[in-house]
């Protein structure tokens, strides 16, 4: 298992762990970020963070540093 | 209540999925824009007759979710509840699975609901097939293909819309409210017949009497609204399940591509760790030069107007001093000195609509988070920060391209310390008196790109501690969309300027005028008896006797230790109208009267201006301090309006105020420190 600070451009990965249940993370799961979602990394931003992932046929950005508790499973 | 035929329409949906493309299609200039109560969410709503049906069409802000997890989402929750007889729900056909997340939620509300399926032209160009029977049936309500940027499938939306507030359809649930249903059935065998969705609002309801007569029905009543709060707390992946699964059913996709969108192809570049920053780089530069220069020949205009009508008044009113001074120097200047700001606010907001149209904004705010997100704005603070440069009026309302609000009121907060271009004269005064002719002329450039820097210097740790401190707190995590790209449409580029002008005049424009002409009435009265002086003197005489001059002189003592005397401090609070007035009114302080000449020889003047025990007034660490005041104070009313309007609250444009004030009081008392210490 890894965390998506560790994931690298083109990766694909699928969400195996979520955070305990908090406010904060259920924004980003209604955002489709459940479990057992995949998604492909599409690019990591020039000065490193956020990166650009494509989920459910829709691009999202996100900051590695508040996707901490998520765990993944490169595909 | 209004008439029985009258209907409230809420459009509702996710950023992104062409909800006010639709809205404008069917209100166009017919809107209104206004706040909620208490909260800075603006209402955006139009009047209009569907069928027999007079009806108020409301455009919810755009949404992910119903969870109210920020003041968006919970005004739309109200909304939604409390003011809403038909929802209709916009959902971007490109991207189903996520949209119909929203939809699930909004279906359990209860509410009649339509689908407005916009973007069906981007799955038919990408070769997949929308299968619309399938999709209608999965969802239980009517489902209307549009073509946005044809305004084709509009006059199907509302004939869609008046038949569902004649016989609302029953859409699909996700969550079992099956209690709400037993609850409506015994009511219904007492006579009491509800709606469905005002019963799901009426268990919610601490405060109902519904059930008061009906004792034996209490269990059910508490069944029935357990079923309603859990409706909304569904599972997540629950929806989702359920989204890929309509997804799946509904469109038929056509083999994977292999070749790159178009949008991929964009990207490519515009996004690429060194093009991209180069390109987003070109893209501002381009933008604030055209601002710049496009907006200079109008405002000169506006100006040039405005005195014109001064001068032509000013004579018929000659035999009424009060009256003509009130008109000329009170009411045409403050009418005056808001229409200035529209030439910069109108095409700031038309390169905002365009860049976030083509779905640029979101691209630049990918390559710029990570340097404004270290402090806790975002990639989106850029273009609020950035026309601050040019004028922090524009700037602050440019803010509402940031939908975290904790975010927007942090960038809100700071706009105002990056140094605009009404700070340019006073720097241009003092500079072109005290540094250039003893330094040379490059150290007065520096010093004016030290005073440009300080401003943004400055801003980094006030936010640092703003986030700490007054917006300490939960906070959204970030999440940015990056949309396909599209071309805009022109009449949401000029509906949406057309709205922010309006605004801007009726609101900020209103508080803007009075402000001013209370200032003006402050340097005004009382009046001093003629003394038989010569213009310049007399107009000194005058001042100096005003409230302004006698409000000056009190405060003399507070801004002594930065080297200030009665006629810079007087000169200051003059200038709260608008900044760059300090220098005419350092001209009249300094008995020069007013006009272009006078200017021309102020700087000569502040030169050899002495305190009264004959110390040099402006010596350099009070020249510098000075500037140093005006760059970090807050004397600029048509901001503080702004803030006020923007934030929909009388206590953030205060705290700037005062926060602002006592940085530039501490800034100024900096340099008078330094230079003692360097002195001795």
């Amino acid at each position: 298992m890894m965390t998506f600070a560790e994931l690298k451009k083109g990766m694909s990965a699928r969400i195996v762990e979520i955070p305990s249940v908090g406010d904060d993370h259920r924004r980003l799961m209604e955002m489709g970020l459940v479990k057992d979602t995949e998604f492909r990394v599409i690019k990591v931003a020039p000065l490193g963070d956020p990166i650009e992932i494509d989920l459910r046929g829709y691009r999202l950005c996100l900051r590695k540093q508040e996707m901490t508790g998520f765990g993944v499973e490169v595909l | 209540m209004a008439s029985k035929s009258f209907k409230r329409i809420a459009f509702v949906g996710n950023p992104n999925a062409g909800k006010t493309t639709l809205f404008n299609s069917l209100t166009g200039s017919r809107q209104k824009v206004g706040n909620y109560a208490g909260v800075t969410v603006e209402r955006v709503s139009a009047l209009r007759q569907v069928g027999t049906f007079d009806c108020e069409f409301i455009d919810v802000p755009g949404l992910y979710s119903l969870t109210p997890a920020s003041e968006d989402e919970a005004v739309a929750v109200r909304v939604l509840e409390e003011e809403t007889d038909l929802v209709v729900c916009v959902i971007d056909a490109s991207n189903l699975e996520r949209n119909l997340f929203l939809y699930s939620q909004i279906a359990e509300l209860l509410r009649p609901v339509v689908v407005a399926l916009t973007m069906t032209d981007r799955v038919e160009s990408a070769g997949s097939m929308l299968k619309l029977d399938r999709l209608r049936r999965l969802l239980g309500c009517p489902v209307i293909p549009m073509v946005g940027h044809k305004e084709k499938g509009v006059k199907e939306l509302l004939a869609a819309i008046e038949a569902s507030l004649a016989a609302p359809a029953e859409p699909t649930l996700l969550s079992d409210i099956g209690a709400l249903r037993e609850l409506q059935v015994e009511l219904a065998r007492r006579g009491y017949d509800h709606r469905i969705g005002d019963l799901r609002r009426e268990v919610l309801d601490d405060q109902s009497t519904m059930i008061v007569p009906f004792a034996e029905l209490r269990p059910a009543w508490e069944k029935a609204k357990e079923a309603a709060e859990n409706a909304t707390f569904t599972d997540p992946s629950t929806r989702y399940a359920w989204t890929a699964q309509v997804q799946r059913e509904a469109i038929v996709q056509s083999a994977p591509k292999k070749v790159l969108s178009l949008t991929d192809r964009i990207d490519k570049v515009l996004t690429h760790r060194v093009f991209g920053l180069m390109v987003f780089a070109a893209v501002m530069y381009c933008v604030f030069f055209a601002i710049y220069t496009l907006s200079q020949p109008f405002m000169g205009l506006i100006e040039g107007g405005f005195g014109w009508l001064g001068s032509i008044l000013s004579p018929r009113l000659e035999s009424i001093p009060v009256l003509q001074s009130f008109v000329v120097d009170g009411l045409i200047a403050g009418v005056g000195g808001v229409v200035v700001f529209l030439p910069q606010i109108l095409i700031l907001f038309f390169f905002i609509a365009m860049l976030e149209g083509t779905g640029y904004l979101a691209r630049a705010a990918f390559l710029m988070d990570r340097l404004l997100g270290w402090c806790g704005l975002n990639g989106r603070a850029f273009i609020p920060l950035l026309s601050s440069f040019a004028c922090a009026i524009p700037g602050v309302m440019a803010a509402r391209v940031m939908p975290d609000p904790k975010a927007r009121l942090a960038t809100i907060l700071v706009a105002p310390l990056m140094s605009c271009s009404a700070r340019l004269p006073v720097y241009m005064l003092i500079i072109g008196s005290f540094i250039e002719p003893q330094y040379g002329a490059f150290w007065a450039g520096f010093a004016l790109f030290a005073m440009h820097l300080l401003g943004l210097v400055v801003a980094i740790p006030v936010v640092f501690i703003l986030n700490r401190g007054v917006l300490k707190g939960k906070r959204l995590p970030f999440m940015l969309e990056l949309p396909p790209y599209q071309m805009p449409r022109w009449k949401d580029v000029f509906l949406g300027m057309l709205n922010r002008g309006k605004v801007f005049l009726t609101t900020a424009g209103t508080t803007i005028v009075v402000m001013s002409v209370i200032i003006w009435a402050a340097s005004y009265f009382p009046r001093k008896v003629d003394t038989g002086l010569a213009e310049s003197d007399a107009a000194l005489a005058q001042l100096e006797y005003s409230v302004m001059g006698r409000v000056g002189k009190a405060v003399e003592p507070v801004f002594a230790p930065l080297g200030f005397d009665w006629r810079i401090s007087t000169a200051i609070l003059s200038a709260f109208p608008a900044r760059e007035t300090v220098v005419p009114s350092l001209g009249i302080l300094f008995s020069l009267g007013s006009g272009d000449e006078a200017e021309a020889k102020l700087g000569e003047k502040i030169k050899e201006a002495k305190w009264p025990d004959g110390k040099k007034l402006f010596t350099l660490p009070t020249s510098i301090g000075l500037m140093v005041f005006f760059a970090l104070c807050a004397q600029c009313l048509s901001t503080l309006a702004v803030v006020r309007r923007e934030t929909n609250s009388r206590k953030w444009p205060l705290f700037m105020f005062t926060y602002m004030t006592v940085l530039a009081y501490l800034g100024a008392w900096f340099v008078q420190w330094i230079g003692r210490v360097l002195a001795s």
